[in-house]
C-alpha cells in the first residue's frame, strides 16, 4: 500500500485530500461528517472579525452545464462565515480534540490592520487548530470591503499581512492566492518574502457564469440583479494547474510548499497537481456535487495507482512533471507527429474529417468504398495538431504517431526563421 | 364465453392496451438524448432516411431548445414527420445507421426525438410554412394517403391549387385506417391531416374513387397534372377450400374496423387466433388480437425470421406481447364445423437445393377459432382503365411488377401523370410514400413552370 500520509508546512494528515475553506466546512456538523467519510483534513470556512456576523444572500450559486453535464463550472457569491466567531471557535476546538489525526486549518479574513490579525490569531491558537490560511483570494463581496482578492492582488499587502501573522502566531501560516492576477508569481513571491509556510491556490476566478435570458440578469439572480462571483469546479482546473506549475518552477519560490486547489474531483486530478508540485490538494465543488463519499475512491484510487506505478507514496510523484514544464521557446520544432486512424475502431462519424477540413489543414480525406464511408489521413498535409484526436468520440481511435525526421532537435532560439536567434559561435 | 366473442376484456384494460405504445420524451429526456448525437459529418442516419431529413441538424436544435427550428427542419423534408416518428421502422433505417449503433449498440433515439419536436409544434399550433405566390395551376391527386397528401402539400407550398380525390370518408390513408392503433392513438392521423391542410390550397373530395366517380382520362383533361397515390386495393387469398367460412378473416379489413371503432370492446375476437403472414400487417393484427383479449395468438410464416418483412423489432414486439411465431410452415387445410373454423392444418416448408420453397411432407394442426390472412396486398389496376372521355388509359399507363411504373421523378409513362406510394414498386413504407409525393410534386412544379 502506497503511503498517503502527508506533512504539509509542518501539518500532518492521514492523506493529502483536504476540504477547501468553503460552505462544506462552515460548521462542526459538516466537518465531522467529512472526517467520518475519510477526508484527511479541512480548512474551516473563513472567519472574520468578532462582532455582528456578515449576512449572506439567498440565491448564492450558479452552475455551468455543458452538453448535459451538470456543474462543469460552478460559481458562488457567498461570503465568509455568517455565524458568530465564538461559535466557530468553540466548534473548531471540539473537532480538533475529537479528531487529532486530521489536519484542521482555519481560514481567516480580517481588515488590513495589524491588530485585527493579531487579535484573531490569538483566538484561533486557543482552539489548537493546526494552522491558519490567510484568505487573500475571494473575488466577490468581501473584496468590495478591501479584503480577500483586494489584498491578494497587491503583492506588498500580501507580504505585509503574512509578515504580521508570522510575527503574531506560532501556527503555520498558509497564504491562499487569488488567480485574478496577471502573474501568480507576484503574490506567491510576496507570500514567501513575508515568511509564509506554504501557499494554497487557486481561489475562485472572477466570473459571470451565465445570463438568465428571461430575467436579463447575471446568474445567480438575487431579486432581479446579480453580481460577479467566484468560479470553480472542473472547468478551472487548467488555470490552477498552470499557476501551480509557475510557482513550482520559479527559483524565487523554491521550497515553498503548495496546496493545490481548483476543480479536483478525482484521484487523477490530484495526481496531476502532485506531479506539478502540490503536496496536498483541496477539494470543494466535487464534494458539493456528490457529497463527502467521493473521498473513498480518491484515496483508494490514488493508492492503487501509486502501487501500480511502483511508488512508495505521493512523494514518488511529487513535482515529477515540473522539469518538463518549460517555455514555448524551448520546444523542439523538429518534433513531428501525424494522426493515425484505427480503421477497426472507427465508427465513421466523420468528425475528424470535418474538423480538419473546415478549420484546419485539409489532412483527412472523406472516401467512399462502395457505400462504406472511410476517413484517411493525408500524412503529407498533417501538421500533427491533435485536433482530430480530440474531436473523435471514440477513445483511442485516433492516435498521434511520432515520425522520425532524421533532423536534430531545434528550438525557436536556434531556428533560422528567428531573426533574434542565438547562433553558436 | 363463445370461442369468438366481443368484450373479452373490460373497458379499462382495453384503454390501456390501445394507449400509446411509447412514452413520449419530456424535455429533460429529450435534451439528454439529443446530447448523445455526435453531429456526424455527412451523417449516415441522414443518408438512411428515405426523405433525407437533416437529422443531426434537427437534433442539435432540440439540444439548444430551438424546438420550432427542429420541427421545421423535419417537416420541410417530411411533412408527415409526426407519423413517421411513430411508425417508421427506424431500427432498419436511421437508427440502424447511427454511429452510436456501431460504437455501443445503442443508437440515438432519432424517432423519439423527431416525435418530441413535431409533437411540440402541433401542441403550439404553429404553422411554419407559407405558400408561394399563386400559379393558377391545378393538380389532381388521387388518394389522400401519405403519398397523396405529401404531394398535395408540396404542390400547395409551391403555389398550385390541389384537389385530392379520396374514396373513403377520412383522409390519412393507412395512418388512419391501417397502422396498429397503439402506434397512432389520440386521433393523431387526423391532427396531421389538419396540419397539412392548414397551409391552404388543398381541397379534398371524399367518396370519389378512381374508376367510379372519376376517371384518369377525365382528370388528365381537367387538370394540369395528375398524381396517383391510391395505394393497394387488393388482398391476396390463401387459395384454400373453405376460405369463406366464419372465422376466416382478412387482416386489413379487420384492422380498418378496429381503427374506426370508438368502442374497441365491440369487436369480436377469437379465443385461439392464427395469423398467416410475415409482414407488419401480420404483426399488427396478432398484437392487436392479443390486446383485444385473444388467449392464444400464433403467427405462422412460410419462411424464416430473416425473410419476414416485419423487422426484428416488430417480431420482438409480437413476442413480448405474448404472440408465438412459427416459421417454416404454410396452411394446407382449413377444418371447420357447421360452417365455422375449428382447426388449421399446416405443412412444414423448407428450401430445396435450388433455394425454392417446398413442403417437407410433415404436417401439424393448430386449433383456431379465427384465422387472419395477412399475406400481402396487391395493386388493382382496373380502375385506371377506360375513362369515358378517352381511350383506355390502362393501355398507355405502363406497369412494372404489377404496380405503376415510374422514373426517378415518379413520372409514369403518361406525360402529365405522376405516381407514388404503395401503388408503385418499392418498399411499402409511409416514409417512402412521403418521399414519392414530395419528389413528384417538385417534378410537377418544374414541369408546370417550364
Amino acid at each position: 500500500m502506497a503511503e498517503l500520509r502527508t506533512t504539509f508546512a509542518g501539518i500532518k494528515s492521514p492523506n493529502p485530500f483536504w476540504l477547501a475553506s468553503a460552505p462544506p466546512t462552515d460548521k462542526a456538523y459538516n466537518v465531522v461528517r467529512a472526517f467520518k467519510a475519510g477526508w484527511g483534513g479541512a480548512v474551516w470556512k473563513t472567519l472574520g472579525e468578532d462582532g455582528p456576523p456578515i449576512v449572506n444572500t439567498a440565491s448564492r450559486y450558479g452552475s455551468l452545464e455543458v452538453g448535459g453535464l451538470r456543474m462543469v463550472g460552478f460559481t458562488n457569491i457567498e461570503l465568509i462565515t455568517d455565524r458568530p466567531l465564538q461559535v466557530n471557535l468553540d466548534e473548531i476546538k471540539q473537532v480538533k480534540r475529537d479528531w487529532p489525526d486530521r489536519a484542521l486549518v482555519v481560514s481567516l479574513m480580517v481588515p488590513c490592520v495589524e491588530d485585527s490579525w493579531k487579535t484573531i490569531l490569538k483566538k484561533v491558537e486557543e482552539t489548537n487548530a493546526d494552522g491558519v490560511e490567510l484568505n487573500f483570494g475571494c473575488p466577490h463581496g468581501m473584496s468590495e470591503r478591501g479584503m480577500g482578492a483586494a489584498v491578494g492582488q497587491v503583492p506588498d499587502y500580501v507580504e505585509m499581512v503574512t509578515h504580521w501573522c508570522k510575527q503574531h502566531t506560532r501556527m503555520p501560516v498558509l497564504v491562499k492566492l487569488t488567480p485574478n492576477v496577471t502573474s501568480i508569481l507576484g503574490p506567491a513571491r510576496a507570500a514567501k518574502r513575508g515568511g509564509a509556510d506554504g501557499v494554497s491556490l487557486i481561489n475562485t476566478v472572477n466570473s459571470i457564469i451565465g445570463v438568465d435570458l428571461e430575467r436579463m440578469a447575471p446568474q445567480p439572480v438575487v431579486a432581479g440583479k446579480g453580481t460577479h462571483g467566484g468560479y470553480c469546479g472542473p472547468a478551472v482546473k487548467p488555470i490552477a494547474l498552470n499557476m501551480v506549475a509557475e510557482i513550482s518552477r520559479d527559483p524565487e519560490c523554491a521550497g515553498l510548499p503548495i496546496s493545490g486547489i481548483g476543480g479536483i474531483a478525482t484521484w487523477q486530478d490530484a495526481a496531476e497537481f502532485h506531479a506539478l508540485g502540490a503536496t496536498t490538494v483541496q477539494v470543494c465543488t466535487a464534494a458539493m456535487h456528490y457529497g463527502f463519499k467521493i473521498i473513498d475512491d480518491m484515496v483508494d484510487g490514488l493508492s492503487n495507482w501509486l502501487d501500480a506505478k511502483g511508488h512508495a507514496g505521493v512523494i514518488g510523484i511529487l513535482g515529477r512533471a515540473v522539469p518538463n514544464v518549460t517555455d514555448w521557446q524551448h520546444l523542439d520544432l523538429n518534433y513531428k507527429t501525424v494522426a493515425l486512424i484505427d480503421q477497426e475502431a472507427c465508427i465513421k462519424c466523420g468528425l475528424c474529417h470535418i474538423a480538419c477540413e473546415d478549420t484546419s489543414h485539409q489532412a483527412i480525406a472523406a472516401k467512399k468504398a462502395g457505400s462504406e464511408r472511410r476517413y484517411e489521413v493525408i500524412d503529407a498535409e498533417c501538421v500533427g495538431c491533435n485536433l482530430c484526436m480530440y474531436a473523435c468520440p471514440v477513445t483511442d481511435c485516433i492516435s498521434m504517431v511520432e515520425v522520425a525526421t532524421g533532423k536534430r532537435p531545434i528550438t525557436w532560439l536556434e531556428h533560422p526563421n528567428n531573426p533574434l536567434r542565438q547562433t553558436a559561435k | 364465453m363463445d370461442d369468438i366473442a366481443a368484450r373479452r376484456l373490460g373497458a379499462d384494460e382495453l384503454e390501456r392496451n390501445f394507449a400509446d405504445i411509447h412514452v413520449p420524451l419530456d424535455r429533460k429526456r429529450a435534451l439528454i438524448e439529443a446530447s448523445r448525437c455526435y453531429f456526424c459529418y455527412d451523417a449516415p442516419c441522414l443518408q438512411a432516411c428515405p426523405t433525407g431529413i437533416d437529422i443531426p441538424g434537427f437534433i442539435r436544435k432540440i439540444a439548444t431548445d430551438n424546438v420550432k427550428g427542429a420541427a421545421t427542419t423535419i417537416l420541410s423534408e417530411n411533412v408527415m414527420g409526426g407519423a413517421c416518428a411513430r411508425v417508421c421502422p427506424v431500427e432498419i433505417l436511421c437508427e440502424a445507421a447511427c454511429v452510436r449503433e456501431a460504437q455501443e449498440s445503442k443508437p440515438v433515439q432519432i424517432g423519439a426525438l423527431q416525435r418530441y419536436a413535431t409533437d411540440w409544434l402541433f401542441e403550439q399550433k404553429l404553422q411554419p410554412f407559407t405558400r408561394a405566390k399563386a400559379t393558377g395551376k391545378r393538380i389532381a391527386v388521387v388518394g389522400a394517403g401519405p403519398a397523396g397528401l405529401a404531394c398535395a402539400h408540396r404542390l400547395a407550398l409551391r403555389g398550385h391549387d390541389v384537389t385530392v380525390f379520396e374514396a373513403r370518408p377520412k383522409a390519412g390513408g393507412l395512418n388512419e385506417y391501417g397502422v396498429a392503433a397503439y402506434k397512432v392513438p389520440n386521433d393523431f392521423a387526423q391532427a396531421e391531416v389538419a396540419f397539412i391542410l392548414d397551409i391552404g390550397g388543398i381541397r379534398i373530395e371524399h367518396g370519389k374513387a378512381l374508376g367510379g366517380d372519376i376517371t384518369l382520362a377525365k382528370l388528365r383533361q381537367d387538370f394540369d397534372a395528375v398524381f396517383l397515390g391510391m395505394g393497394l386495393a387488393g388482398v391476396k387469398a390463401l387459395a384454400l377450400e373453405g376460405e369463406d367460412m366464419a372465422g376466416v378473416m382478412d387482416a386489413v379489413a379487420y384492422i380498418e374496423r378496429l381503427r374506426q371503432a370508438k368502442d374497441k370492446g365491440a369487436l369480436e375476437i377469437g379465443r385461439r387466433v392464427v395469423v398467416i403472414g410475415g409482414g407488419n400487417t401480420a404483426i399488427d393484427i396478432a398484437v392487436q388480437a392479443r390486446h383485444l383479449g385473444a388467449e392464444d395468438v400464433t403467427i405462422v410464416y412460410r419462411r424464416g425470421p430473416e425473410q419476414m418483412s416485419a423487422t426484428w423489432h416488430e417480431q420482438e414486439l409480437a413476442q413480448t406481447n405474448g404472440v408465438g411465431i412459427k416459421h417454416w410452415a404454410r396452411p394446407a387445410r382449413l377444418i371447420g364445423q357447421k360452417g365455422r373454423l375449428k382447426e388449421v392444418e399446416f405443412e412444414y416448408t423448407q428450401l430445396d437445393e435450388q433455394g425454392r420453397l417446398m413442403t417437407t411432407g410433415d404436417r401439424f394442426t393448430l386449433l383456431a377459432d379465427m384465422l387472419f390472412k395477412a399475406i400481402g396486398q396487391s395493386f388493382v389496376a382496373s380502375p385506371l382503365g377506360n375513362g369515358a372521355a378517352g381511350p383506355p388509359e390502362r393501355e398507355l399507363l405502363e406497369l412494372s411488377g404489377g404496380r405503376i411504373a415510374i422514373n426517378a421523378d415518379r413520372q409514369t409513362s403518361l406525360a402529365n401523370v405522376w405516381a407514388g406510394g404503395d401503388c408503385v414498386p418499392g418498399d411499402d413504407l409511409t416514409v417512402s410514400a412521403v418521399q414519392d409525393g414530395k419528389v413528384a410534386a417538385e417534378a410537377i412544379d418544374r414541369a408546370l413552370r417550364a
